[in-house]
């Protein structure tokens, strides 16, 4: 049964005080994620991640479509008792000190009161916050909000949590914090969703991602998949100092290092160039794949999508 | 066991406490004993009067602007701060939020009053030196303007889930203001005709009626206050106060927490 599956989930908003205009936040959205899953959720700012995230915690209402989590209707209040969640750049109550926050959202979701004393010790040394139990979470920084964020996402013990931007103003160390506490979710057999921009973070935890770009859905796979799809290129080293003008005109790009010459060649290239090289009778040393970084994906798919956009315009 | 309401409610008061709300008891122990020390010296026979009068209106004002003032943030500024976003995402439903926050809010206004109340008593002992039987009629008023709290509550969380704060106090201070004339108002449209007739009267039994929450000069003056008016405004104000949580909650209910 996947965690979560989004049926078409679709929002327009009305926009404009006197007349009042449609603006399309999201199109109709479809796609599922599996249980135990880290699943990241890519996109620009302002691509609709956060619109997504509020449709399915019920913040906002959709014009369209609906969703199932954990095999149920999104709206059924027994899935809100089953998911935890961090939105972006979250802000709590800054009267209360961390221990009394984690026990008003341990009463709010449920807890019984005597797990809840455990939970809550528990989630504060999770999350580092041990020692400032008592302090008053206004004079808490950014990051020490994020990992309160982020305790009281996992403090009733979901089944799936969902983080909108959690490495949004980390430092290099906070989010690494938040990558291992990620990876330890996941080892606990939770479904973790979440959307981020920073794509070395997804590319570091995700087993699959969803691309969203001005509200529509532009993918969805492992990452491999995707990367190799859009931009599958492999390096072809041979020996040699020259660069034969046949190989040129296979559009490689060409690199000679003492001996060694070292081509970059698209996937599909690839057997012209080895027939191009016994042709020169050259002798070839090695073909490797070359692993497209998500960044380069990114930047092509979304490059892509704005000429379409354009051309159809 | 407490339910979720419990916890939103107790939640909202310790939000006002810890925001220092219930410094106003000292504003008001201020000019409550500053009255009674001055009237004392005075001492023209209507010291219990000048008190009793002072100290109750006094009571309603203190407590009618903290109502306004917490009750039109309860709601907007939770959403403009996003801290409803990690409770909505819990088991919690719109309207026990609404409803939480409602009785937190009424629950600080209780607790303030009783804090006042004492000083009322307390100013009064000190310019009569005992108690009379009809002292005790000074209950009666408090318990009206908690009734009253009870509907400016409700109307700031109706206004808050549509509204901005400050157009929401705007709303909520205007009522108040129609509210304390809705006698003169009623006799107003009673003395129209027509369309404007209807309006009137319609207009005229939609504001809050707080005129007939106001007993404090007839207790002053010692006349007793008719059973048949405490039970008529208990059902009044909860009505009212049911009505207007009703359509904050309707509102609530729909909205997009963009």
């Amino acid at each position: 049964m996947p965690a979560i599956e989004i049926l078409g989930l679709e929002k327009t908003y009305s926009v404009g005080f006197w007349r009042k205009r449609p603006k399309r936040a999201l199109f109709p959205l479809r796609f599922t994620v599996e249980d135990g899953e880290v699943f990241g959720f890519l996109g620009p700012n302002g691509a609709g991640k956060t619109t997504t995230l509020k449709l399915l915690m019920g913040l906002v209402y959709p014009t369209g479509g609906s969703a199932r989590i954990l095999g149920r209707e999104w709206t059924d209040p027994w899935v809100k008792a089953q998911i935890g969640f961090l939105p972006e750049q979250p802000y709590f109550y800054d009267y209360l000190t961390a221990h009394e926050l984690l026990e008003y959202y341990g009463q709010l979701s449920g807890v019984p009161a005597k797990q809840r004393k455990q939970r809550v010790e528990k989630v504060l040394d999770q999350v580092g916050l041990r020692d400032v139990r008592g302090v008053q979470l206004r004079k808490f920084s950014k990051g020490m909000l994020q990992r309160v964020g982020i305790g009281q996402a996992i403090l009733h013990d979901p089944k799936l949590v969902f983080f909108d931007e959690p490495m949004s103003g980390l430092d290099p160390m906070g989010r690494r914090e938040v990558r291992d506490l990620m990876e330890q979710l996941k080892h606990e057999g939770k479904t973790v969703f979440f959307s981020t921009h920073i794509l070395s973070d997804a590319e570091a935890l995700c087993d699959r991602v969803a691309v969203i770009h001005k509200g529509e859905l532009r993918d969805v796979g492992a990452i491999e998949d995707l990367t190799s799809s859009v931009l599958g290129k492999v390096e072809v080293i041979w020996q040699g100092s020259q660069v034969p003008a046949s190989i040129k005109a296979l559009g490689a790009e060409c690199h000679v290092t003492g001996d060694r010459v070292r081509a970059i060649i698209a996937e599909n290239q690839q057997d012209a160039m080895i027939d191009a090289l016994r042709r020169e009778r050259l002798r070839l040393i090695a073909i490797i794949p070359v692993r497209t970084s998500l960044e380069a994906y990114f930047v092509e798919k979304l490059r892509r999508a704005e000429t379409t956009a354009g051309s159809v315009a | 066991m407490r339910t979720r309401i419990g916890y939103i409610a107790s939640n909202t008061f310790r939000e006002a406490v810890r925001d220092r709300v219930l410094y106003n008891l000292i504003a008001f122990a201020l000019l409550l004993s500053g009255a009674a020390i001055l009237v004392g010296q005075i001492s023209i026979e209507i010291e219990k009067l000048v008190v009793i009068n002072l100290g109750l209106t006094a009571v309603s004002l203190f407590g009618v602007v903290i109502a306004i003032f917490i009750g039109i943030g309860l709601v907007s500024k939770e959403i403009e701060k996003r801290t409803l976003y990690t409770v909505l995402s819990r088991p919690v439903r719109r309207w026990e939020f609404i409803v939480g926050k409602f009785f937190g809010l009424a629950g600080t206004l209780v607790v303030n009053t009783f804090f006042m109340a004492i000083g009322v008593f307390g100013a009064l002992f000190y310019v009569s030196h005992k108690f009379v039987r009809a002292d005790a009629l000074i209950l009666v008023a408090l318990y009206f303007i908690i009734l009253e709290f009870l509907i400016i509550c409700s109307l700031a969380l109706l206004f808050s889930s549509f509204s901005s704060p400050l157009l929401s106090a705007v709303f909520a201070f205007s009522l108040f203001v129609i509210g304390s004339f809705a006698e003169d108002l009623r006799n107003f449209a009673k003395m129209a005709h027509g369309v404007s007739g209807l309006l009137a009267t319609g207009a005229a039994y939609l504001v809050p009626n707080f005129s007939a929450f106001n007993v404090i000069t007839s207790i002053a003056h010692e006349q007793p206050v008719a059973g048949q008016l405490i039970l008529q405004n208990s059902l009044y104000a909860l009505f009212y106060a049911a009505m207007a949580l009703s359509g904050a909650v309707l509102i609530f209910e729909r909205r997009d927490l963009k």
